[in-house]
């Protein structure tokens, strides 16, 4: 069990956003607990992909055929990065949106809010 | 939902989702004993197949090109959006802002130490040429486009933090940046529809693949590495300039 840390350690980030997006009483800082939240799956992505005595995939330095850890994950983690900076932009701005309408930025007053 | 009953509720979803979740890992290979096929086998061909010594962004840029175009198009649509979102909606406010004089906020702090003023605006030019090195050597060394992209964004904000203002809106407002993330966004686009025009599959890599371990090798990597930079350089420098936008006519309008 202790072998898997680094597996237990993506879902405890994983809990630590959750938390604090439900006891958030701003919204920034709803969306910066959205961006921690995400960051699990940095860790659960690398964690999946690494080998024990793998090097980096970058053969400059290395010789081809040298065993490296995943780079697949690594590439999917990048992409995870972009997404999540994109969310956050688009989140910030609706933020201000919101502040702009309802004068609050406070979750728990978006009850102005109705679809 | 009150506080209370939403703490529970989150509690009882935490308990439920470590008890799957554990269930899942206890599962998996242990930690550390890679055994998936792929990572693999990109990683013994790429340097043969490609030319490429960067492993990470052979695959992104060439192998999983056209999932990187997608990216590439939710970065260009997020600029939009919060561009759209930000925009100013009234007439009047427009236009207090267009007439508005730098703000009078940054200049009631008290003046920065010359230090500061004077090292942040040398660093400005150092963190671009550092982009640029990063962006174009992402097919040898980690590295790349979204990376360079974001340094080369981000070096205005010394300007910022040097309370140069003036010249920090200049650059990020010059609407050359509209047009560069265009051209980076598109460019990416041709060159795969350029693959096709020679009758090969979509985002082929068709250059000549160069020399393993020089900067113009690769083929389309570096090309395309190059273009992904370009745009999120343009795309980063209009989002700080919408949020920046809406602080300073924020502020303007207080003045009134």
């Amino acid at each position: 069990m202790l072998a898997d840390f680094p597996y237990y350690i993506a879902a405890w980030i994983f809990l630590c956003g959750l938390y604090g997006i439900v006891r958030s009483r701003h919204l920034v800082h709803t969306v910066i607990c959205l961006t921690i939240l995400q960051s699990s799956t940095y860790v659960l992505l690398l964690a999946i992909g690494f080998r024990a005595g793998g090097y980096a995939p970058v053969f400059a330095g290395i010789s081809p055929g040298v065993v490296t850890v995943d780079p697949v994950v690594q590439s999917l983690m990048l992409t995870d990065i972009v997404v999540e900076t994109t969310v956050v932009a688009l989140l910030l701005a609706m933020v201000v949106k919101a502040f702009e309408k309802g004068g609050t930025t406070s979750p728990d007053d978006l009850r102005f809010m109705r679809g | 939902m009150s506080e209370k009953r939403r703490l529970l509720l989150f509690l009882a979803g935490a308990v439920g989702l470590a008890a799957i979740y554990t269930a899942g890992i206890l599962n998996m290979p242990a930690w550390g004993t890679y055994r998936g096929p792929y990572g693999d086998v990109i990683a013994g061909l790429v340097v043969f197949q490609r030319h490429a010594t960067d492993v990470v962004n052979a695959i992104t840029y060439d192998y999983r090109g056209f999932d990187t175009l997608g990216e590439e198009f939710i970065l260009f649509s997020a600029v939009t959006g919060v561009t759209l979102l930000l925009r100013p909606e009234s007439e009047e406010k427009k236009k207090k802002f267009e007439e508005g004089e730098n703000p009078a906020s940054f200049q009631d702090r008290a003046a920065l130490s010359e230090t500061v003023q004077v090292f942040t605006t040398a660093m400005f030019g150092f963190s671009v040429l550092f982009g640029i090195y990063i962006g174009t050597h992402g097919q040898l060394t980690p590295g790349g486009g979204f990376q360079g992209g974001l340094i080369v964004a981000a070096a205005p904000m010394l300007l910022y933090v040097a309370e140069n203002t003036e010249a920090f809106e200049r650059i990020i407002s010059h609407p050359i940046a509209d047009f560069l993330e265009s051209v980076g966004a598109s460019a990416y686009a041709l060159i795969g529809v350029g693959a096709l025009a020679l009758g090969l599959p979509f985002l082929t890599n068709m250059l000549p693949l160069g020399t393993t371990g020089d900067i113009f090798s690769s083929g389309t990597i570096a090309l395309i590495s190059a273009c992904v930079g370009l745009e999120v350089a343009a795309a980063f420098m209009g989002l700080t300039y919408e949020y920046l936008r809406e602080i300073l006519s924020r502020s303007r309008n207080e003045e009134d």
